[in-house]
Formats: C-alpha cells, structure tokens, sequence
C-alpha cells in the first residue's frame, strides 16, 4: 500500500471559470521516500491537486469527486479538527515565494515554534531549542542571529530555508513543495534541492514537487506526471517520461527548453558600435546619514564598461544583486548614473539634461519583467502603444495607424487595440510590451528579464519573436537575465556580472562552454538538468 | 528607539517654532496693532493712551525684539491675555482642556476599540447576515450629519426618556465629590461622547474590514494554515496585526484633530471644551486666544503624529530597523 493514494480526484472550479475543473481524473501513488514531480505550465492544475491533499483549496474551488487515502485513512472531506492534526504536523507544505510566505511582523524563531504550539508539542523553551537546532539543519549560517531576525531581514534563499525548517518541524511523512525554487537564483536554487534531497534520504519523507522547469525535474525525480489543462497527460518513471515522451504535449514542452548549446551565430563585429558605455557608476545609499541614523551604501554599478555594435545582442547575467538590472536602468537613465559615459550616437546619454535628453531617450526602449504589472492596467491597448508616439508629437490619427502596425508585427489581431491589460495572457502581455517599447522606433532594445516571468512554450515563441524582429527592424539588443538558458539562445555575447562588477565577457559559446573564471563556471555548474540535456542530445543524435 | 522618539522630538520643536513665527507674523500682518484694537473697542483715540498701551505691551519696540519676547512668552506657556474674558490666554485654555480631552478622548478611544472589534467581527463573517447588518449601521452612521444625531440623540434620550442628562459638564449646583461627582460627569459624557464616537467607528470599522479581508489572502496566511493553526490563532495572531497597519495610519491622522475637531458636538451638548472656547473668540475677534489655541492645537498634532510613528515602530519590525 502506498503512503498516499489519489483516486479520480475532480476538483470543480466556481461557476463562470474558463472551465468547470481546475483538475479532474487525478490518479497517482506517492510512496515513502519518494520524489513525485508535478510538472505543467501555469493554469495546468498542478498546484490544485496538490493544495486538494492540504485541504486548502481557495475559496469557491471544491473536490467534487474521487478519494484521497493517507496512510490508510481516507482525508477527503475530513472534519476541519481532524484536517488541523494532518496540516504541518503529517503533510506540511513549502511555497513558491519565499518573502510573502512569512509573516513580516513576526520574528523567525516565533514562526517556527509556531508550528509545535499548533500541534501542542514540546514546551517553550524546548520549542526554541529546536527551532535552533532545525535552523541549523537546513544550513542557516548563523541560527543564533536567525532566530531573532525578521524575515525582511533574511535573504531569499535563507527565507525558503526557514519555509523548510517549518515544514520538517515536526518530521512529517510527505513534504509539498509548490514552486520552490521558482523566485531563487540558479546557485541558491540548486543548494535548496540539494538540501530536499538529503533530507529526503535522512528522513525517508516523501515529495512532491511541483514545477514547470524541466531541468529541476531531471534532477530530482524519481517519478514524473505531466498535467495539461486540469488532466493528467502523461506519468511514469522520470527518465521514462523525460527520455522517451510519448505524449504530444510532453514533446513540445520539452523541446521547447531553451539549451545551453543552442547558440546564434554571431556575425563577426566589424561595424561601428552603436552603443557605448565607459566606467559607468551607480552607488545606492540607504538611510539620511545625518544626525540620526545610520547609512547604508551599495555599491550597485562598479566601473562597467562595454560596447554594443549593431546588430548585435549581448546578454548581462548574473545573480540578484549583481547590478544588471541596475545598468540598464542606467542606460535608460530611469536612474541617473552617478559617473561615466553612456555613448550613442554621439551624445552621452548620462549627461544629458530637459530636451536633449528626450530626444536621445527614445532610441533606447526597455522590455520589462512583468507583463502583469508593467502595462498600465486602466488603459486601453491603444493608449499604452499611442501615448509614446504623441508625447514625441505624432498626430492621434497616425499614432493610431502605427499601433495598429505594430500589433501585426508582434503577432497579435488588430481587435486588441480597444481591449484592456487583464483580458490578455501572460504572453501576450510581453508581446504588447514588446510592441509598446518598438512604437518610438528605437535603435536599443533593452530587455530585463523579458522572459522570465512566462512558462517555457511561451518563452520559446517570445524569444523567436525577439530574434525575429531584431533582424527585421535591425535592431541592437541588451537582455539582462539570470537564466544562463535562455541567454544562451539569443545572445551573440555575453557579460557576467557579480556584485556591480564585470567579471567575465566574451562570445556565448566561449563564456558558457569555457569560462575563464571561477565564478562563470559555479553558475554554470548550479543551472539544473544538466545531464539531462546532454542526454537529450545523445538521444537525439 | 530612544534615538528615533528624540530625533522626532528635535523635528517636532522646529516645527513648533516656525509655527510660532507664522503666528507671530499672522498678528503683525492685520491692520493696525493690538492696541489700536484695544484702544478702538475702549473707545478712546488719544495719542498718549496709545502710546501708553503700546509702551506697556512692548509695541514700540522694534519687531524682532517682539518677535524674540513673544516666542519667550510662548515657550514659557504664556499666550498673552484675552481682553473680552479678563484672563491670560493660557488659563483660559487649561481651564478648558480636561473637558475637550475627556470629550475627545473617550469618544476616541471607545471608536476605535468598537470599530476594530465590528470590523474583525464583520470580515470574519464576510457574507453573512452579521456582516451584512454590521457594515449597513456602519454605512448610516458614516452618513449621517454629525449634528442631526447629537440632536436625536439629545431629544431621545434626554427630552423623551430622561434617562440621560441633555447639555452640560456636570448638574450645576449639586456640589457632588468623589464619586459621585465622577459618576454624574460620566452620566454627561455619554451623549457627546457616542455621538462624537459614532462617525469615527463607521471609519474604522470599515478600514479594519477591508484591511483584514485583504490580508487573509496574502501567502503567510496560507502558509499559517498550512501548519494547522487554529483559525482564531491565525485571525488574531497572523492577519489582525498585519491588518492594523493602515488602520493606525488613518487613526493618528484623527486622532491630531480631536482637541478642535469637536466644536459641533460641544456646541449641541453645551460642552464647556475648547471648541466652543474658540468659536466664541472667533465670533468676538479675540485674536489671542484664537492664536493660544491654534498654537496648542498644533502641539497637541505633533504630539499625536509622534505617538503614532512610535506604535507604528512598534508594530512593524520594517521600519525601526531600516529606518
């Protein structure tokens, strides 16, 4: 008999959803010691099933059919006292982001304990002593000073630590984990699923883990389903699944992974560069630094110098913190550099001041993260793709004419125009950004992490939409991401960055495959599924 | 901490400072001086009168020398002396004082406490018939003219069914002390004080509502259930706390006005406070007493705001340790 047994589960979404089941046909085993990965793209149901085993489903979304047997014991439709004694105590649970999963005005230690109070375990003072000893479990440097710190003061690796200390406090025997190292750096997230791993093998707890990334799942799985639109598509031993899909669906997710081998050709570089940036400088500094206060200063921007030629897309990545985003805000001056030169055209785009500076601006447009809050969402599409164009003194009519443009060259209907943010997917968002930052006709597109946000198919068609119009438009481009991936299927260059410094710069294939520096190669190293991918190329081969 | 309270306090005297300068020079900017008003209300134009009036209020001396003598006076708690009522500035107004701040303070403190409490109340039965009836009381009270209900409030409860007294501080003449003299202060207090109270508990109570049914979908709430806590654990302990932020927000900002905020109710119930004080001053130009309260009023402001910042610190770990 399997520790948890799930039989044609149906989940049934509110009335006047986009369908009537978040998830339904949902059979699965999980066995002790067993990793199960969840795997599909947002609105795939994945989470649903999983927060349908917690008994915290939101609110109006209700199991309408099927069994779900824990150790034995049917749980479904359990009494809310009996659900409590399961809740953190047998199953508990990790989230996908790791700030707001906290209780901000609570310290850490507190937060932990809170766990034994709940099940009434232990007295306080050995509650603390083993919130400490657990803080030291999962690798927290300094568990003295944690346990008093509050979770703002934590960084997001430590944060997602203390989200697992929670969970393992009282040793349960399955571990969900929705999303867990979706909001982390690549080194952090391969410590956090080096750390679930051992633990699974100390403790012999089972996982299931949910996620849309292929790479985690090749690490970690023993066993893999693949969920589409609220159904089970395609289950069964990982390398299996991985290896040899059968089902449709599982193919083009797959190859739809961008890989680190992929590469452009770049073309060799004998133009002028169109972009020019010299020992550029951005320090930040916290706090008033007067009589009261103490102040803080970041160093977030360090000598950074490079240049852009025509034509050509050179990657920025590195960890969070490590500036990149800083510089393209630089370059753009939505921040103002504190020294250097930001050369185009001629005009040093960091010294410039009142027109001049608004007349060199628009050759530089930026792509941002999130499609969901980067667009206006009181706006008409129209408004969002005319106001650019108008503010440079464009005629309504012909600012109309050319969104309109634009759209179609973005890929998406014309019938857009009079439509708001929220009635668009997450992908279709990024092409109206995209169309929105085209609309001024730049010559500098600078993309910060345009794609990180949207799932791997997705991803894929933004990506060959960007490469696409790059060519079309002549177009020169800076994309700033963490994910080595993707910077390795679009870029020509690519520039490391660690703490506002250049460590490493060089063509693609030189920097991904034979980095100079140590820190280039840990990178390289923590990004996930990297067996995997050599074994998808053997097996294509 | 200690750092934080004193820096604000150094902000706080600067900023009672330049208000003692505007004030000053709001005097100085009206036609004529203190003493052509005297002289002209005494209905006497002579010269050597004038002079005299002028030589013994210090008027004749050059501005920044009365400017340097006012702000002394100032800091000292000497407002000068009002005319119509024969009595220094400040003694008028300490004489008023307990009464508008028990007035303001109990209806307070009673809104926020019953506010807070209907809106945890509500929000944890969003939907239902309780939340339903709670939110309409809290929507006519929030709409109804603040006079209009003192006045039913006066004629129900006072005129009709005698069970409370109508208007005043205490029963003139009874001589009560002690006890007694509390409990016939408190039987006063009841009308003005709810009335006044009313408007503020709709506020809160809706602010608190909305704050908490806000919370209760962030992450840690969920991440609170899913270590099986008891629902009233995570109500109080996880969503309430994190709710009260913007509800603290909105009640320093109110509570900065309650020593002049209650002239309407203080002038229906015949409430002896500074309200009145200062509408009477204002009906008689008595610019001394007016200037003494508007320069207490903004004491009272800072004092409030910093009461709020440091609950506020308090509270939230964010702010006393980044700030």
């Amino acid at each position: 008999m399997s520790l948890l047994e799930i039989r044609d589960l149906a989940v049934a979404l509110p009335e006047g959803a986009d369908r009537a089941f978040a998830a339904k046909d949902i059979n699965f085993d999980l066995d002790r010691g067993e990793i199960l990965c969840i795997v599909g793209e947002s609105g795939s149901g994945k989470s649903m099933s999983a927060n349908a085993v917690m008994g915290l489903l939101p609110q109006g979304v209700k199991p309408v059919k099927g069994t779900i047997t824990f150790d034995g014991e049917p749980i479904l439709g359990l009494p809310e006292k009996e659900m409590l004694k399961l809740r953190g105590g047998r199953i508990s649970m990790i989230f996908q982001e790791p700030l707001s999963a906290l209780n901000p005005l609570m310290r850490v230690g507190a937060q932990i304990a809170e766990v034994f109070e709940a099940h009434g375990a232990l007295t306080p003072p050995e509650r603390r002593a083993r919130a400490l000893k657990l803080l030291d479990e999962v690798g927290i440097p300094d568990p003295e000073a944690a346990i008093r710190a509050y979770p703002f003061q934590l960084s997001g690796g430590q944060r997602q630590r203390v989200m697992i200390a929670m969970a393992l406090a009282l040793e349960p025997d399955i571990l969900i984990a929705d999303e867990p190292t979706t909001a982390l750096d690549v080194t952090t997230q391969a410590q956090i699923l080096t750390l679930i791993e051992d633990l699974r093998q100390k403790r012999g707890m089972a996982v299931i883990f949910i996620t849309h990334d292929f790479g985690v799942v090749a690490d970690i799985a023993d066993r893999v389903i693949v969920m589409q639109t609220g159904e089970i598509v395609e289950s069964g031993a990982a390398d299996e699944v991985l290896l040899r899909p059968s089902h449709p669906y599982t193919k083009a997710l797959i190859d739809a992974i961008p890989r680190l081998t992929q590469r452009s050709e770049a073309d060799a570089q004998t133009r002028e560069p169109i972009l020019t940036v010299e020992d550029l400088q951005k320090t930040f500094s916290t706090g008033s630094g007067s009589l009261f206060g103490k102040r803080r200063v970041v160093r977030a921007v360090q000598d950074v110098s490079f240049e852009l030629y025509a034509g050509e897309t050179i990657g920025i990545v590195g960890e969070s913190g490590s500036g990149k985003s800083t510089v393209g805000r630089c370059l753009v001056r939505l921040l103002d550099p504190d020294g250097g030169r930001v050369m185009v055209e001629g005009a040093d785009i960091a010294e410039l001041t009142g027109s001049a500076l608004r007349d060199n601006r628009r050759k530089l447009q930026m792509i941002f993260q999130d499609p969901f809050s980067s667009l206006n969402p009181r706006a008409r599409v129209s408004r969002i793709l005319t106001e650019g164009l108008i503010a440079y003194g464009t005629p309504r009519r012909e600012a109309l004419a050319r969104a309109r443009e634009l759209l179609e060259l973005v890929g998406l209907d014309a019938s857009a125009m009079n439509r708001f943010p929220h009635e668009f997917s997450g992908g279709q968002r990024q092409r109206i950004g995209i169309a929105r930052a085209l609309a001024l006709d730049p010559k500098i597109i600078i993309a910060d992490e345009a794609v990180s946000a949207l799932d791997v198919s997705i991803q894929a068609q933004v990506l060959d939409l960007l490469a696409d119009l790059k060519t079309r438009l002549e177009l020169s481009m800076l994309f700033i991401t963490h994910d080595l991936r993707v910077a390795a299927r679009i870029c020509d260059r690519i520039i490391v960055m660690q703490k506002g410094r250049i460590v490493e710069a060089g063509p693609t294939g030189k920097v991904l495959h034979d980095p100079d520096t140590e820190y280039t190669r840990s990178l390289l190293d923590a990004i996930p599924g990297q067996e995997y991918e050599r074994a998808l190329e053997t097996a294509g081969a | 901490m200690a750092r934080f309270i004193l820096g604000r306090l150094v902000k706080a005297v600067f900023i009672l400072l330049a208000i003692l300068v505007f004030n000053f020079f709001l005097i100085h900017a009206a036609p004529g001086d203190p003493a052509a008003v005297m002289a002209g209300e005494a209905g006497a134009g002579d010269p050597t009168y004038l002079a005299e009036l002028r030589e013994r209020f210090g008027l004749d001396q050059p501005l920044y020398v009365q400017l340097w003598i006012y702000i002394k006076g100032a800091v000292q708690l000497d407002l000068g002396y009002s005319l119509r009522q024969q009595m220094p500035v400040a003694e008028l107004i300490a004489d008023r004082l307990p009464a508008t701040l028990l007035l303001t303070g109990v209806a307070f403190v009673l809104s926020l406490v019953f506010g807070v409490i209907a809106g945890v109340a509500a929000s944890a039965r969003q939907g239902s018939w309780g939340d339903t009836i709670i939110s309409t009381l809290a929507l006519l009270f929030y709409a109804t003219p603040l006079f209009w209900v003192a006045l039913m409030a006066a004629l129900v409860f006072s005129v009709w069914l005698e069970w409370l007294p109508g208007f005043g501080y205490q029963s003139i003449g009874a001589g009560y002390t002690g006890l007694a003299h509390a409990w016939d202060v408190t039987k006063h207090l009841i009308l003005p004080a709810s009335t006044l109270g009313l408007f503020f508990m709709a506020i809160y109570m809706r602010m608190t509502r909305a704050s908490m049914l806000e919370v209760s979908r962030l992450d840690f709430v969920k991440t609170a259930r899913a270590k099986g806590l008891k629902r009233r654990v995570i109500q109080r302990r996880h969503i309430l706390r994190n709710a009260l932020l913007p509800v603290i927000t909105l009640a320093g900002l109110q509570a900065g006005q309650i020593f002049g905020g209650a002239i309407l109710t203080e002038t229906v119930f015949a409430w002896p406070g500074i309200g009145r004080l200062m509408f009477e001053a204002i009906n008689q130009r008595d610019y001394n007493v007016i200037l003494g309260v508007f320069y207490i009023s903004a004491a009272m402001v800072l004092l409030f705001n910093l009461i709020t910042d440091v609950v506020y610190v308090i509270i939230d770990p964010r702010i006393r340790l980044t700030g």
